[in-house]
């Protein structure tokens, strides 16, 4: 009796969990498409959400759910998902991310859910193609620039470089200057904080230095473009004190700093009423001037349940017409829309040769941050190769060359 | 050979019945333990077979691949150039807060067992952060632990010039473990109050009375009439310091280095970061084999040295 007992019990479980697990892609009917994305800002969901309203509109049968997941997890949020049956239908996919997601298969093609595909930049959609074909729509294109406190460099009796005298070696030394006089920091590359190493391109490019050679395979950390980089980086931070040191924390749009390295949609965490401000490309390096940008694009997965009208969907969310009205938060990837006019429209803050300079300039010429198929394993190795740099008389050769040590079995792979 | 006896006609009539009372009290007993059977069951062994399934097979969750690879990823655990440094880090840590959390709870209880005024407020105060929670807590001294942080600044006021906490080597898993000493020192030290509470007093006024000292009095008299407990907070304290994650995770992803990155961190790292699911599960069997092994020991060992169980 005892042993009947668990064994029926044992089924009726099993039984149950089977019944709960398996999903099967639904055929008719009314339908909820779930995306993921890492914004709660609330204009960026009024704006998602206005989108997917006018798409039910002439779809009465799909709904759209916008589901926002925190920054810090998103990737590995969006993994367990798939892990655990319950994969998203449409993605937002960050540029660090991209390579896995494009190589693994998990995406469905969208060449035929984008309008005017010629249109794109193909600076913009190199990252997200697989033979040919577009698995991703980069509909966030953002170049990092940097954003100034001109109130805090009057205060320092310092004045802000301009043409060709805006290179790294005055940025640094307006930076330090202005530090020093005003108890503030100088430069802070946003989003580093000696973890995301990845942001420190917009640093090192300047002196043509790059992670990995083209095809993916070769160590760049120990090259010496990279060493004089970081041998300057590493001054900058601790001789000059130009960079606030690791574990200080100073935020840039709270008046902490005197510049920051960051994306032109932190625009809008500049306030009104806050201090004067300019936004300038980056620096020019010993190798002369360059641009950088973020991405982050949308995807939709094979293992959502509803990847046809997903498909439909994501045609409408990138549309021509809806990408213009993105570009108020995201810089298109549409060439048509890369001018001063359109995005003047979008980025009120914004002056026209700033938008020139820094968006439409950058853009064209910008070369997306490093990223790699198994990126957050390397990310991390490099990450822990790096920490010891981190301190005053670090040996950077070394340290550079440990790094190499470290990454080169996982780019073989 | 069959006796037929006279019996009165309705005895004769009814079969003996199926639920007896032995039978409904079984099933009285199988009712009441269905619930927490069926949820062990689902929530306990089999993810705990699951778990040995997957640490056989090689699962990309991305490439939606899922092959059966036998003891690859056993031997993969064998050649991995991080996993002894992450085992050290696991046994500094875990060394470090079950005997700096025993000790300091311990330390507490006898300071708060005494009939002073006041007791009752400290108490309270070393007892509050165990209901915090622990992101929170965690966060806070995050921010107090930086290097132009609170800590650093208090020390600046009598001059010193305080290390970067969290970003080096000989500092950062010492950090971890002080804090969260001081967010669970205060559930260890309400069960020693607990336990020293329960020591009879006639114990302490006949060992005076044959003239016994403080210290002789607590180690022959309240050691070992509170090794139950001791037993209990350490096999606590010890399974609890192997699954540390969110301290680690907010104070100091792993780093520098890896010299915080100890086993269920690098397990998280390599199944939900890597997308190394099949690698991540083997992971899971090592520390649930080194947890298994070292409450088996505590167990096996309280013999020796706890009261009751000579």
């Amino acid at each position: 009796m005892r042993k009947a007992v668990s064994i029926a019990a044992t089924v009726a479980l099993l039984g149950a969990l089977t019944a709960c697990g398996g999903g099967e892609a639904e055929s008719g009917g009314p339908v909820t498409l779930r995306m993921t994305t890492w914004s709660a800002n609330p204009d960026h969901v009024k704006l998602f959400d206005a989108i997917a309203a006018e798409y039910k509109a002439t779809h009465p049968d799909v709904s759209v759910k916008f589901d926002a997941l925190p920054f810090e997890n998103y990737t590995t949020t969006v993994t367990t998902q798939i892990a655990g049956g319950n994969a998203p239908d449409i993605a937002w996919i960050l540029e660090g991310a991209a390579p896995d997601f494009v190589a693994s298969g998990a995406l469905t093609p969208l060449d035929d859910s984008i309008e005017g595909a010629a249109d794109l930049a193909p600076t913009a959609t190199a990252l997200w193609k697989q033979d040919g074909k577009l698995m991703g729509y980069p509909f966030s294109t953002s170049p990092f620039g940097v954003f100034v406190n001109t109130d805090l460099l009057k205060k320092a009796g310092q004045t802000l470089p301009t043409g060709d005298k805006w290179t790294w070696e005055k940025a640094t030394e307006v930076a330090a200057a202005t530090a020093a006089k005003t108890g503030k920091q100088g430069l802070v590359v946003r989003d580093f904080d000696y973890k995301d190493w990845t942001n420190l391109a917009t640093v090192f490019r300047g002196w043509g230095a790059e992670a990995w050679s083209a095809d993916g395979k070769t160590c760049g950390f120990d090259q010496p473009p990279m060493v004089d980089a970081m041998t300057f980086l590493h001054k900058a931070i601790f001789t000059d004190k130009a960079l606030p040191a690791p574990g200080v924390a100073a935020d840039f749009f709270a008046g902490e700093s005197a510049m920051t390295i960051a994306q032109i949609s932190r625009a809008s965490l500049l306030k009104e009423d806050g201090f004067g401000w300019a936004l300038v490309p980056l620096p020019a390096g010993p190798s002369g001037s360059y641009a950088v940008i973020g991405q982050g694009g949308i995807g939709v997965l094979k293992k959502g349940k509803n990847a046809a009208a997903a498909q439909e969907f994501v045609k409408f969310f990138t549309s021509p017409a809806n990408s213009e009205k993105l570009a108020q938060f995201f810089p298109p990837p549409r060439k048509s829309q890369l001018n001063v006019d359109t995005l003047a429209k979008a980025n009120p803050l914004l002056k026209p040769e700033q938008l020139q300079n820094v968006v439409i300039d950058g853009i064209e010429k910008g070369v997306v941050k490093p990223s790699h198929a198994g990126s957050a394993e390397i990310n991390q190795a490099v990450r822990s190769g790096l920490d010891p740099l981190w301190k005053p008389g670090a040996d950077v050769t070394g340290v550079l060359k440990g790094v190499c040590t470290a990454i080169n079995p996982l780019l073989a792979k | 050979m069959t006796v037929v006896l006279d019996r009165p006609s309705s005895e004769v009539r009814s079969a003996p019945s199926f639920w007896t009372t032995r039978r409904r009290d079984q099933l009285t007993a199988y009712v009441f333990i269905t619930p927490a059977l069926l949820g062990a069951v689902a929530f306990v062994f089999l993810p705990l077979v699951l778990v040995v399934w997957y640490s056989l097979h090689e699962w990309n969750v991305l490439a939606d691949t899922f092959n059966f690879v036998g003891a690859e990823n056993y031997r993969k655990l064998a050649d991995d150039p991080n996993f002894p440094a992450v085992l050290r880090a696991t046994a500094f840590f875990s060394i470090g807060l079950v005997v700096l959390n025993l000790a300091l709870a311990l330390l507490l209880a006898v300071l708060l067992n005494q009939k002073l005024r006041g007791t009752t407020f400290f108490r309270v105060l070393f007892f509050s952060p165990v209901v915090v929670s622990l992101l929170a807590w965690t966060i806070v001294w995050g921010f107090l632990l930086q290097d132009n942080g609170g800590l650093n600044g208090l020390l600046e006021t009598v001059g010193i010039d305080g290390p970067n906490w969290l970003r080096s080597g000989g500092t950062a898993m010492v950090s971890v473990v002080v804090v969260q000493v001081f967010k669970n020192v205060g559930l260890n030290m309400v069960l020693f109050l607990a336990a020293l509470q329960g020591v009879p007093q006639e114990l302490y006024e006949a060992a005076r009375t044959d003239g016994a000292g403080p210290w002789t009095i607590f180690r022959r008299i309240t050691l070992p009439l509170i090794s139950p407990t001791i037993l209990l907070t350490s096999i606590i304290t010890v399974v609890g310091s192997l699954q540390v994650f969110a301290q680690i995770s907010v104070l100091t992803q792993g780093g520098p280095g890896t010299s915080t990155t100890v086993l269920v961190y690098y397990l998280y790292q390599q199944a939900f970061q890597f997308h190394a699911f099949g690698y991540g599960a083997t992971l899971s069997v090592v520390l649930f084999l080194i947890v298994l092994a070292l409450t088996v020991l505590q167990w096996q060992m309280r013999k020796r040295w706890v009261f009751h169980e000579h």
